[in-house]
């Protein structure tokens, strides 16, 4: 390894490898040379998914305690500790690339690093929680299911296994809608309202539109991103639409058609402003949100610092051990 | 590959719902088991055993899952929900047990969502609220402990269901035990804050050690763990300073009553409902 870093190739030569290594549609591994931007561009990707997967815990998990069975709780504790493993296995992914978790929990308590704006509604009722497996596990796998292919490989990797855990969660709250839509009238006006609140922030998922989405051609040519946010939005809208009408509400959207000449939903625009205004801090639960992040990584600093004391200790110990 | 495939298989069907999330493929435990209560087992001991143990667990795992979002790592988060998990899993086979034997039928929902806290038998340790870090390992130390030495002696029970289910049991609560004692050593161990910290909570749960082995005698296996735990921690071992009553005839603190106006709050509103 030394003598080939002493000789390392010109720079011109790293960006061809890595060009081809794209083109070919093979995989960047972190021993690999990357250019600055890529790095950068992923480390701010992965580790604003790994936040997402975080923050994600708390509108969900406020209804852990109130779930209405013993069975929805179990269902609901064990999807919720599931996010905190994505949250693990991103947060690794990152580290790849140089970056480790206690600097990115930094960024994200700081309010230098961002999550998904999806996380700044809250949760009303307990349909909310079937909605948000619905629409927005079902948004996040539109989302995530291409970033299987993505060109770094940790990431690629991560997102498998995550995709594959996000489908439970998907099919779970499905199912908790449907149920709840054979019960009682109250039930079901829960699930139609749920619906109806949830139903814009997540098609707001996929992003800006395209011609407003600064960073989203250089992630494509990189091959980190696979679709623009506008195709993966209408591909959700294709894919939901039957799946509303089985279940038996209406979507919030009275331009919402099917077009008969392309065999696809045709839809109304997305409140851009709304978005704009979560995304920079205005949407109902972004304080709160970071808040309780701050104050679970301030309470716990006391444990932490505890559990480096005690190792450093150990191996004191151990080292005078072997002295001895 | 194809990109829509696990969206697009939504709305069928899905008759095998054994794995609904990582962690919810609940195994039975009670496959090729005979139901029958036999002879010779008093059937409304027999439930009532089961109520109160289903209890413990309910209610330990109700103030687990409120450390969900905010333990100190996600280590913690993943470690703590999953123990939560075992013993929600536990509670429900436990309430279902009693169901079949007490002669009313009710399901687990019905002991968990519609019986009032005077009618809960979990010992008092158990409902004290969610406090620190250090508490909540000294907690399930001392449960997971004690439940595990219990668990261990039912697994001769006559009833082959319980005796089952203790089985499974025996199998989780001894990771509990390890999770927590090693995390007592560290805190022990760890700093001047976290071993102040560390030696309130031993402090906090002392009054009530003694109803835990009034429920059930396993004074001496128990007292061991502690001892070994808290002498690696560098920490005194509690001392005894016995509360009267006891949960298990239905006493209280004035904590339960809140946990469980939560726990039932949504199946309450809807009785009619299912979910």
């Amino acid at each position: 390894m030394t003598t080939q870093s002493a000789q390392a190739p010109p720079p011109e030569r790293l960006q061809e490898d890595f060009d081809a290594t794209i083109a070919h549609d093979q995989r960047i591994e972190p021993r690999d040379w990357m250019p600055d931007g890529y790095r950068g561009t992923l480390v701010r990707q992965i580790a604003q998914h790994a936040h997402s997967e975080i923050i994600g815990m708390q509108p969900e998990g406020e209804w852990i305690g109130r779930a209405p069975s013993l069975r929805r709780k179990a269902i609901l504790l064990a999807k919720v500790q599931d996010e905190a493993g994505h949250g693990l296995y991103l947060y690794s992914a990152a580290e790849t690339l140089g970056t480790d978790r206690a600097e990115l929990t930094q960024r994200l308590i700081e309010g230098r690093q961002k999550y998904s704006s999806i996380f700044n509604y809250p949760t009303l009722t307990f349909a909310d929680v079937g909605v948000i497996g619905w629409l927005v596990d079902g948004a996040a796998i539109c989302n995530q299911v291409p970033l299987c292919r993505s060109s770094y490989g940790p990431y690629a990797r991560a997102m498998v296994r995550i995709c594959k855990e996000e489908s439970f969660h998907q099919r779970q709250g499905y199912e908790l809608l449907m149920t709840m839509m054979r019960g009682t009238d109250a039930q079901r006006e829960m699930v139609q309202d749920a619906v109806d609140r949830w139903w814009w922030p997540s098609l707001m998922m996929f992003g800006p539109p395209d011609d407003a989405s600064p960073n989203s051609a250089r992630s494509m040519a990189w091959k980190i991103k696979r679709h623009s946010n506008d195709e993966l939005r209408r591909r959700f809208v294709d894919m939901t639409v039957p799946q509303a009408e089985k279940l038996g509400v209406t979507l919030p959207d009275p331009e919402l058609r099917r077009n008969e000449q392309s065999g696809r939903y045709d839809f109304g625009t997305p409140d851009w402003d709304e978005l704009t205004r979560v995304i920079k801090g205005d949407g109902p639960c972004n304080a709160e949100r970071m808040r309780r992040r701050r104050s679970a990584h301030e309470d716990g600093a006391w444990v932490r610092e505890a559990a480096t004391a005690h190792a450093a200790k150990q191996a004191a110990r151990a080292r005078k051990e072997a002295a001895a | 590959m194809s990109d829509d495939h696990v969206y697009m298989t939504l709305a069928e069907g899905h008759e095998d719902d054994s794995r609904w999330a990582f962690g919810t493929g609940f195994e039975d435990p009670l496959h090729g088991v005979d139901t029958a209560v036999p002879e010779g087992v008093d059937a409304a001991a027999l439930a009532a055993d089961c109520v109160a143990l289903a209890d413990d667990a309910l209610v330990l795992a109700q103030r687990l899952a409120e450390w969900i979002t905010r333990a100190p790592e996600l280590e913690e988060e993943v470690a703590l929900a999953n123990i939560g998990l075992d013993l929600l899993g536990q509670a429900r086979l436990l309430y279902s047990r009693a169901g079949q034997t007490d002669g009313t039928g009710r399901d687990e929902d019905a002991y968990a969502y519609f019986r009032d806290p005077a009618d809960f038998r979990n010992v008092r340790l158990a409902e004290l609220p969610r406090e620190d870090f250090a508490f909540a390992v000294t907690r399930l130390l001392v449960l997971s402990a004690w439940r595990l030495e219990h668990f261990r002696r039912l697994t001769a029970h006559p009833d082959p269901v319980l005796a089952a289910v203790a089985a499974k049991g025996v199998k989780e609560l001894t990771y509990h035990r390890q999770y927590a004692a090693e995390w007592v050593v560290r805190l022990g161990d760890g700093t001047p804050e976290s071993h102040r910290r560390t030696r309130t909570a031993l402090d906090r749960v002392a009054p009530y050690l003694g109803e835990l082995f009034t429920a059930c005698d396993v004074r001496e296996e128990v007292v061991a763990v502690l001892r070994q735990v808290t002498e690696a921690a560098g920490l005194p071992m509690p001392a005894y300073r016995p509360l009267p009553g006891s949960g298990r005839d239905g006493e209280h603190t004035e904590h339960l009553a809140p946990l469980l106006a939560e726990l039932q709050s949504v199946a309450r509103a809807h009785p009619e409902a299912t979910w």
